[in-house]
């Protein structure tokens, strides 16, 4: 609610001002209003370069507004609300994935443009970020602009605000059941299968890959016959260095852990900032399951299929991190 | 399995909206032989013209007496429909709990007497999956909820089909239907809901939005109608196609909503419910907190019924067929959109000229 207020009143100051100033110039006439006026034509001068351009996207973000505010938008089943993910989230995290993370993503051909498919990922870097930088990269970097439906943890949804806004942005709770009705509506779903062990684990264990649950979401696949595309993801796991963990506290908070990096707690919330890491996300080949003999309810199966998918991520980190010299730098 | 149509029905909570709308259409049916509507109240006036030549039957289900009226009428088909999730219109939650739970068992211990009785349908309700966090996002007919309502009218829901289902095993030869309606709406409907989004400022939860899944009064009485009318033995969840998010529906109907925090919603529905105005219990809060959605493939696939109304549509349906006043009217906000555009581009244009006499 409270963002589809604030964008109307800012657009409505960046129009305005302007105007305010033209106003005011030719009365007051001595320095204060030259001064002003001649900052406003400079900021003025370089948005009015392609005026259609400007003009459409104040277009737009006044459209979205107006949707926002009249209720006028769609909602799938599961709560997932694209104008708002298209049009506000992923336009909040685009700075973060561009211009901070500078995110490079290798093997894009191997999502498939249409259908379900399954994209499996190492988790890490304390904050899952990676899940919401790897959606940003699916968007943005896929020709299809696909929406990645993540299955996110229980914690996640039991959160006031987190719970709401994950579901809005595509979450949906870890059960077998959502994900193979995602998979078998043609959707693209991303799981991280090592859950809080992976995002959690201390920083001397980066890059080791935990243990992958209990491979459900390897019988999604093979019930739904999507194919499986293993994801690695390089450089996550050096945003917050997670060098201790304050148990108690974690406890008290219920939380699966407290972390301690070398800036937070002892900066507070300037430890908070990641830091800038430099990010590869390689998609491998996708492991087709519509061949495979066998049914999801043979254990020995899903056990060996995850087994492989768990290796082919590895093997792909280990690469990546051989070609990497540098973690910021790249 | 025999197809036999109803020739005499009883039909119970007449005094209410949606067993009065089943009774007046089985009424206008001439080859159904008797109508009987069963309630404590006789029904309003409106609804009373509507019921064309349905007997009426002034009897308390929680009484003996209902087993008379089956046997002497000889009654074939029992529509169970007057459950109520309304505390306050059913005077208080512990008269609510036994006229739903006692008034069940008295209903079923008379049909489970009487030979005659071939068909039960129970309007049940979607709330007895409950509303938590570690919901699947659509609930199948086949699940059961994380942990069993505690309380208020999903506990008397769930109790009731437990109840039934007994029955059903007593009495192999009679067919029972059992429908689990998502929230009602419509223009003529009263529910909680209904009463809920017609305040001006609606409370909500803060930090949480529902997905709100919502079926249309017209589309509800055509699925009671038509098992009644025929012989469709099972559970279905009932429900319009789509969902509404919380915020959303109440931004469609243009209200205001008004964020509480968890901790002070107790101190809000004393208010609100000591002023008549709207229900807050513990479960319908978590229903505003979370949401529920059913899937509704059976239904579709095996009942044989696709509902005319989505959600959206259905809400829309409310919001004008209520009159409902938009707080913030639609056309002030496209109005403001098209003044904040030609404003900019105005302003942009007036820039350049003096832009270009400074240089």
């Amino acid at each position: 609610m409270p963002e589809a207020r604030v964008i109307p009143l800012h657009t409505d100051d960046l129009a305005e001002r302007p105007k305010a100033v033209d106003d005011v110039g030719p009365l007051n006439g001595a320095d204060p209003g030259a001064d002003t006026a001649n900052q406003d034509a400079g900021t003025a001068a370089a948005k009015d370069e392609p005026p259609a351009e400007w003009e459409a996207a104040l277009a737009d973000l006044l459209a979205f507004a107006r949707r926002r505010i009249l209720g006028d938008y769609q909602v799938d089943d599961f709560g997932f609300d694209a104008d708002l993910t298209e049009n506000m989230f992923i336009p909040l995290l685009r700075p973060l994935y561009k211009n901070w993370f500078r995110v490079e993503t290798v093997g894009m051909h191997n999502v498939p443009d249409v259908g379900g498919a399954l994209v499996v990922a190492n988790h890490s870097g304390t904050v899952p970020l990676d899940a919401l930088m790897t959606a940003v990269a699916l968007y943005d970097d896929h020709p299809a602009k696909r929406h990645l439906r993540m299955l996110g943890a229980d914690l996640l949804f039991r959160t006031p605000v987190l719970g709401s806004l994950a579901r809005k942005s595509g979450n949906t709770l870890a059960r077998n059941e959502d994900a193979e009705r995602l998979l078998s509506s043609g959707e693209l779903v991303g799981v991280w299968p090592e859950g809080f062990k992976g995002v959690g684990k201390p920083f001397a264990d980066r890059y080791k890959l935990q243990r992958f649950g209990r491979g459900g979401f390897v019988s999604a696949a093979l019930r739904t016959k999507t194919p499986i595309v293993p994801a690695a993801i390089v450089g996550a796991e050096e945003i917050y260095p997670k060098i201790g963990d304050l148990k108690p506290l974690a406890r008290l908070l219920g939380l699966p852990y407290f972390p301690v990096t070398p800036t937070f707690p002892l900066l507070g919330p300037l430890g908070a900032v990641p830091l800038p890491s430099k990010w590869y996300i390689e998609f491998g080949e996708p492991i087709p399951t519509d061949e495979i003999e066998g049914d999801a309810d043979d254990p020995l199966l899903v056990f060996n299929l995850t087994d492989q998918v768990r290796e082919t991520i590895q093997q792909t980190l280990y690469r990546l991190l051989g070609q990497r010299r540098n973690a910021f730098l790249g | 399995m025999k197809q036999v149509p109803p020739s005499v029905v009883l039909v119970t909570g007449v005094s209410r909206f949606l067993p009065a709308q089943l009774a007046s259409r089985l009424a206008a049916e001439p080859s159904i032989e008797r109508v009987l509507g069963v309630d404590t109240v006789p029904p309003p006036r409106d609804l009373l013209r509507q019921l064309g030549r349905t007997e009426l039957v002034r009897a308390d289900i929680r009484n003996p007496h209902i087993a008379k009226v089956i046997s002497s009428a000889g009654v074939d088909t029992v529509v169970h429909a007057s459950l109520s999730a309304n505390p306050v219109g059913s005077g208080g939650r512990s008269a609510m709990k036994e006229m739903n739970v006692i008034g069940t068992m008295q209903l079923l211990a008379a049909c489970q007497r009487a030979e005659s009785v071939q068909r039960l349908v129970l309007k049940s309700t979607a709330a007895v999956y409950g509303a938590s966090s570690r919901d699947p996002a659509l609930f199948t007919e086949a699940m059961t909820p994380k942990e069993l309502p505690s309380g208020g009218y999903a506990k008397d829901a769930a109790e009731i089909e437990g109840y039934v289902r007994g029955f059903g095993r007593r009495r192999p030869d009679v067919s029972v239907t059992m429908l689990r309606f998502t929230n009602l709406i419509g223009p003529q409907i009263e529910t909680v809901l209904t009463r809920y989004f017609a305040l001006p400022v609606v409370p909500t939860v803060l930090g949480y939005d529902a997905r709100v899944q919502l079926l249309h009064e017209q589309d509800a009485v055509q699925v009671l109608e038509r098992a009644t009318r025929e012989e469709l033995p099972g559970v279905f969840n009932v429900g319009g196609a789509g969902v509404l998010m919380l915020s959303q529906a109440i931004r469609r109907a243009g209200r205001l909503p008004f964020p509480v925090p968890d901790m002070a919603v107790g101190a809000v529905d004393r208010a609100f419910r000591s002023a008549r105005l709207a229900d807050f219990s513990p479960e319908q809060v978590r229903f505003l907190n979370f949401g529920r959605v059913v899937d509704t493939t059976k239904l579709r696939e095996e009942f044989g019924f696709t509902p005319r109304w989505g959600t959206v549509e259905a809400f829309d349906d409310y919001v004008t067929g209520r009159h409902l006043r938009p707080v913030i009217p639609p056309e002030r906000v496209r109005e403001a959109e098209q003044r904040l555009l030609t404003l900019a581009q105005t302003a942009s244009e007036m820039r350049e000229v003096p832009c270009q006499k400074r240089v």
